[in-house]
């Protein structure tokens, strides 16, 4: 099946900025009143909301084309296939994949590393090899090498992070002397919001012959990615914090690692010929992806992908970094005592903001935020080794999206001085 | 909305009941909730099958350090027995407030922490059992 890419989105839009006014009527859920308030979403950073045209090509596709992928010989079939098809493109122009079929669909980012981890993981770490990971890691880029490890024999290696979450580069340099056959780490703190040096980091990985995976979740839906220009090897990421439906997702890697690896899952789709003993596989990204696939969920995941696209990332950038900018400024300005965690400037730091209320635990402050329609998290955010590291039991979180506007902040800002009175 | 933080579940985590240490327990258990980071500690000093003295330590939210100063409160001075047979409705019956299930969690440790604290004994032993081994 040939697979083309796209020609280049309409950039009219992505010239003018990003204007969180306009964005936030093509999301209905923030339309919703939470406890007499209008609902202040600031858990992107855990999964993102949905505009009205992901929501609308979800429903169009079961609606009108309903049908499972690469089998059907009839017009519905087809369209579904070729929708399925065309959403792969837009995800692979979206992130500059330079062939589509480099862009293999999955549930998650997640599912992503695990396929990683399973199927080149056990063809090439072999007793004694090293995986260099790092201490932020949220637990999806962690707990997969740890069992692979385990099974293979291997050793896992981490790069330090300072007070501030930055990663000790340095020591990252020395770690590269046991020759390791991995390197992965994220490319946005998910708890931290640091904005890692990926290019220089996977320069010096590639120096010593490593390979490279960079988790993306938390990158993908923040910051511009092109990942010719990044140069890593696998590349992964969720649709669900990138406005898409929950439960879509994917990995790039470059086409001879994915040639050159055996199935992840397998059963039906992923194959070429099955005989009783004995199969062949499908070429790739299909190897890749057993079974009937999420179609509608892929399709919503291309939308997203297309929609992020109109906005222009670069615009999504510096859109989040004016609000981290004035997160920092305000928080500690207006709320007395207010921790704030990761690094202390907005040009190194995603749209996450972790923090505590000395003296109440971040589960009490999430839940008096949310009687004023406050969203935020609470708890370890999946990094527990970093919190171990930052000497912490638990954070809160604000993460911001397209839709987040300084009046959410604000509203945070009071909202926590209302927490500070409850306990006082 | 304001039910969760009423001002008497404030006041038990502002100055917790039977918060600290006490000395030559008989039984000792440390329970932890990893997805908020609480911890506790409950330390049961029994003797003749009552609870006769009993202390708590760790860090948490309001609804889980007010949930172990209340159930403190209600075991100590209680047979054995009585204690063991405390069941987690109970406990929610003591906090008389509405916990959403996110913060059901929080509101348990200390009565799982307690359970598994008794666990470590017979009943009216009164031999200091090992720190932290559960049974």
């Amino acid at each position: 099946m040939a697979i083309q890419t796209e020609p280049a989105a309409n950039s009219a839009a992505a010239t003018r900025g990003l204007d969180p006014a306009v964005v936030r009527r093509d999301f209905p859920i923030l339309e919703q009143v939470i406890n007499g308030h209008p609902l202040i979403y600031l858990d992107s950073a855990s999964t993102s909301q949905k505009p009205q045209v992901v929501l609308d090509a979800i429903d169009t596709y079961y609606r009108e084309y309903n049908a499972n992928v690469h089998r059907g010989i009839y017009t519905i079939g087809e369209k579904a296939t070729a929708e399925y098809e065309r959403a792969r493109a837009k995800v692979a122009r979206f992130i500059n994949a330079p062939d589509a079929h480099e862009v293999v669909f999955t549930r998650n980012a997640t599912e992503a590393i695990n396929l990683v981890a399973y199927s080149w993981g056990r063809q090439n770490i072999n007793r004694g090899d090293a995986i260099v990971l790092t201490e932020m890691e949220h637990h999806a880029n962690l707990v997969p090498w740890q069992l692979l490890v385990q099974e293979r024999d291997g050793d896992l290696e981490f790069i330090p992070v300072t007070d501030d979450g930055i990663l000790r580069l340095e020591v990252f340099e020395v770690l590269l002397k046991l020759r390791p056959k991995l390197v992965a780490f994220t490319h946005v703190s998910n708890t931290l919001g640091t904005i890692n040096p990926v290019r220089e980091m996977v320069e010096m990985a590639h120096a010593v012959g490593a390979l490279v995976l960079v988790d993306g979740a938390q990158a993908v839906p923040h910051v511009p990615v092109d990942v010719q220009e990044l140069g890593a090897d696998f590349y992964a990421f969720s649709g669900h914090k990138m406005l898409a439906p929950m439960g879509s997702g994917a990995l790039w890697a470059r086409r001879e690692l994915l040639e050159a690896m055996p199935p992840f899952l397998s059963g039906g789709e992923m194959i070429r010929e099955v005989h009783l003993r004995r199969s062949d596989f499908n070429d790739i990204p299909w190897k890749f992806e057993a079974g009937t696939p999420a179609v509608g969920d892929a399709i919503g995941l291309g939308v997203a992908a297309e929609y992020l696209g109109e906005i222009g990332m670069a615009n999504v950038r510096e859109h989040e970094r004016d609000l981290v900018g004035y997160a920092l400024a305000q928080l500690p300005a207006r709320v007395p005592g207010i921790e704030l965690y990761g690094p202390m400037s907005a040009d190194l730091r995603g749209g996450v903001v972790p923090f505590n209320v000395p003296g109440i635990h971040p589960h009490d402050v999430a839940q008096v935020l949310d009687r004023f329609g406050i969203a935020v998290r609470a708890g370890h955010h999946c990094t527990m080794p970093l919190h171990e590291r930052l000497d912490l039991a638990a954070t809160a979180r604000a993460s911001f999206q397209v839709y987040s506007t300084r009046a959410d902040i604000d509203a945070l800002c009071d909202g926590l001085v209302e927490v500070q009175r409850v306990f006082g | 909305m304001d039910d969760l933080y009423r001002d008497y579940i404030l006041e038990h985590y502002r100055r917790p009941h039977n918060f600290g240490v006490i000395d030559e327990p008989t039984a000792s258990f440390e329970g932890s909730n990893p997805l908020c980071g609480d911890r506790i500690t409950v330390q049961l000093g029994i003797a003749g099958g009552v609870v006769e003295r009993v202390g708590f330590t760790g860090r948490g939210c309001a609804i889980s350090q007010a949930s172990a100063s209340l159930l403190t409160d209600e075991i100590k001075g209680k047979p054995v027995a009585d204690v063991a047979a405390f069941r987690a409705d109970d406990l929610l019956d003591l906090l008389g407030i509405d916990i959403s299930p996110a913060r059901l969690k929080c509101a348990m440790l200390s009565h799982e922490t307690l359970q598994k604290a008794l666990a470590e004994t017979d009943g009216a032993t009164a031999t200091p059992a090992p720190q932290g081994t559960p049974a």
